[in-house]
């Protein structure tokens, strides 16, 4: 690890994230349920699960960046997260990758 | 050079300067340490995470299945308990968060109201999802166990939930049958979220006496820092839990 780099990682570790940022976040979180909740009772058809899991990872963005502190991580948590949510999706797109072709041309 | 002196030179490489008490030896530096704990948490959680995947993945399959019975299955959850679950948790991993924040800055007492305010909501959470699984005992909706399909064969012999939802058509009864996969689960996921929210809850109390024995206000954060990753991430799989089963499947 070169100097500057080890400069940079300590920088990381001292890094205390403000209750401002946090109150910031929850107010967002909150407005973001309330959101959720209030779209459920339009019919927008094939787009309400769709919405709904689009405000759950934004909401469980924010999460992870401010109240985990991943943001002000260093690389190896931050390569750590994103191969982590990488194989999730990786192991999931396989699984009905199997359910949608095993009767493939047979219905 | 003589030997001695080597030794001694090895030494003083190891201990180049003056460290926390809390530095374990075989960590060179503080910053090491605190990165080494970080990255095994993230380890931790990331197990975690494939293990509710597993869940989330049957979830998404068997709805897809048998799309009718969970759209009606779901009509049973009540969206107000689910919202107030979500708010109090979210309102929990904030005060966790400023917990957090407490520690680094060293301030005791801010800590350990953190804590206990951490404390409560975590039981609020569980005392409102004790409301809901009582509901569904009432209603005969345990799968396995004390289980009836009669609202879904009849919706008008719901008339609560008939009264919200009065497009739900009588399923046929083979598709009936399936509403059983949802709760089974919705008690599958909800119970195993519970469960680490218990475990959590658990954990909150042994901190809040380490607390006030100043035991995180020595610039040593680690553990609250960790357990705040957990507290977190429980928080996490709620917000995808919430929308999957209460609220995605209100129309049709």
């Amino acid at each position: 690890m070169s100097e500057q780099a080890r400069h940079e990682n300590e920088n990381h570790e001292h890094h205390i994230v403000s209750p401002i940022i946090y109150l910031a976040v929850g107010a967002a979180l909150l407005f973001g349920t309330g959101l959720t909740v209030a779209v459920s009772y339009i019919d927008l058809g094939v787009f309400n699960p769709i919405i709904a899991l689009g405000i759950a990872v934004v909401k469980a963005t924010l999460v992870v960046l401010f109240f985990m502190h991943v943001k002000y991580s260093t690389k190896l948590t931050k390569l750590t997260v994103l191969a982590g949510i990488f194989v999730f999706l990786a192991l999931i797109g396989m699984t009905l990758a199997d359910y949608i072709s095993r009767a493939w041309g047979r219905w | 050079m003589s030997d001695s002196s080597a030794v001694h030179g090895a030494v003083a490489e190891v201990h180049p300067h003056e460290h926390p008490s809390y530095q374990r030896h075989h960590f060179e530096t503080i910053e090491q340490q605190f990165d080494t704990t970080n990255f095994a948490m993230w380890l931790f959680l990331l197990t975690e995470i494939m293990f509710f995947g597993g869940l989330f993945t049957a979830y998404l399959i068997m709805r897809n299945w048998y799309y009718p019975a969970f759209v009606e299955a779901s009509h049973q959850l009540n969206v107000g308990w689910g919202t107030a679950n979500t708010a109090v948790l979210i309102t929990s991993s904030f005060t966790m968060a400023m917990g957090v924040w407490n520690a680094e800055l060293r301030r005791k007492g801010g800590l350990v109201l953190c804590l206990v305010l951490t404390f409560i909501l975590g039981l609020a959470f569980l005392g409102i999802k004790t409301i809901e699984y009582h509901e569904k005992w009432e209603k005969y909706h345990i799968p396995g166990i004390r289980y009836s399909e009669s609202a879904f064969l009849n919706p008008a012999s719901d008339p609560e939930v008939h009264k919200s939802y009065p497009d739900d058509k009588p399923l046929a009864p083979d598709m009936a049958a399936h509403t059983e996969m949802y709760f089974f689960l919705y008690f599958a996921m909800t119970g195993m979220h519970a469960l680490h929210m218990i475990i959590g809850i658990a954990i909150l109390g042994f901190m809040i006496f380490r607390a006030r024995a100043g035991a995180y206000t020595t610039g040593h954060v680690t553990f609250v820092e960790n357990f705040g990753l957990y507290w977190h991430f429980v928080d996490i799989i709620w917000i995808f839990l919430f929308p999957l089963l209460y609220l995605i499947s209100r129309h049709q």
